[in-house]
């Protein structure tokens, strides 16, 4: 059977849209482009030129607002087992507290898309890997559920699937005996669409969740990420995370 | 083992192709299966009843770690052109008895743990 990848055709498509991605900024300079530009045809692979990150504006995480949890819960069809000790979690809100001030902060955890993931790097069977466009998945088909993943992910991000589950979606495949975390919403960005989360977040209006392409430097994320201290969670492991927060 | 694999499957689709007339066969309990929706598979049947799982092993190396989405031999094609309802409506899953996977993989004792993880039925309640 003919196994060859469409990755020669990939790099002259690259190139014309990049040239018409550069017209389109001559001609309307107020558009979006991270829309236009990252557009790729379903037949072309996800590209190193792209580098998907999210920023969070923690000033802008309501407390008591748990609505990316809830969004990313109906997206993906995580269920409760009625064992929350062993439910999976793809994203969970910290509530953070200054005992000196009372100050309190609240935002939300995920896989934080590391460029280098030290999940990546003790996954015995490759199940573990990150794409050329910087997300971080779990290949369900060769994870053996070892959990090495679990211990080395310094922000303990990935949960294992304990029990049998049913009313999967189509485009999110989970099972019993396998590892899982938030996947950036990869079913959504490859067709163009923010992640279930940000999508939320940004329909109640909080607007703490900026997510885009941090290689394109006239995107949103990365146009905030310029503009305002934001850091990296760990920074003394330097992952160089996708995901950064401000007003920490 | 190649070859035995070969005569194996050729059999089987010997089998399959003669439908339910022939002498050979009369006395064989064929799997029987919903037809799908459209005029024709994405492959001629014959192919596809012996090598889908070589589509689907392609597919999901490119579209899981490279991105790559096309429809032509995805698995949720397969489910959504496959699938049969029940009389008031509800999908029957394509692994529940009798139905387009089952049956076959039932006839052939060959487990298939595709649906442990996959949907077995369209998305109907996904919110837009």
């Amino acid at each position: 059977m003919a196994k060859d990848l469409p990755q020669d055709s990939q790099r002259r498509r690259l190139l014309a849209r990049t040239a018409a991605g550069g017209a389109i900024l001559a001609l309307a300079p107020g558009v979006k482009l991270a829309e236009l530009a990252l557009a790729r045809d379903e037949d072309d692979p996800a590209s190193t030129q792209v580098r998907w990150g999210l920023l969070v504006d923690v000033s802008r995480c309501a407390d008591g607002c748990d609505a990316c949890v809830s969004a990313c819960n109906e997206e993906h069809a995580l269920q409760t087992t009625g064992r929350p000790r062993t439910d999976p979690q793809w994203i969970r809100k910290a509530d953070l507290v200054d005992e000196t001030t009372g100050h309190t902060l609240s935002m939300p955890l995920m896989c934080q898309h590391c460029e280098d993931p030290p999940c990546v790097d003790v996954c015995p069977t490759g199940a573990s890997f990150r794409r050329a466009d910087g997300m971080v998945l779990v290949d369900k088909h060769t994870c053996i559920g070892c959990r090495y993943c679990m211990l080395a992910c310094p922000f303990k991000a990935r949960s294992f699937v304990h029990e049998e589950i049913s009313g999967q979606r189509s485009y999110s495949p989970r099972g019993k005996g396998t590892v899982e975390s938030c996947t950036f919403c990869v079913h959504r960005v490859d067709q163009d669409r923010a992640p279930a989360c940000v999508e939320r977040c940004t329909e109640l209006g909080h607007g703490a969740l900026i997510f885009g392409d941090l290689n394109d430097p006239d995107s949103e994320v990365s146009d905030r990420r310029g503009s305002a201290p934001s850091t990296e969670l760990r920074p003394d492991l330097t992952l160089n995370t996708g995901v950064r927060y401000s007003g920490v | 083992m190649t070859l035995v694999r070969s005569t194996l499957t050729g059999i089987l689709s010997m089998v399959l192709c003669s439908g339910t007339g022939s002498g050979a066969s009369a006395d064989i309990n064929l799997p029987k299966y919903p037809r799908g929706q459209g005029e024709a598979c994405v492959e001629p049947s014959e192919v596809m009843r012996r090598d889908h799982y070589e589509y689907l092993m392609h597919h999901r190396q490119v579209s899981v770690h490279l991105g790559v989405r096309t429809k032509r031999h995805s698995l949720v094609g397969c489910v959504n052109c496959h699938v049969a309802r029940e009389e008031d409506g509800n999908y029957l899953p394509v692994n529940a008895p009798g139905q387009f996977c089952q049956s076959c993989h039932e006839y052939t004792a060959v487990k298939m743990d595709c649906f442990g993880c996959h949907a077995a039925v369209p998305d109907t309640l996904v919110r837009q």
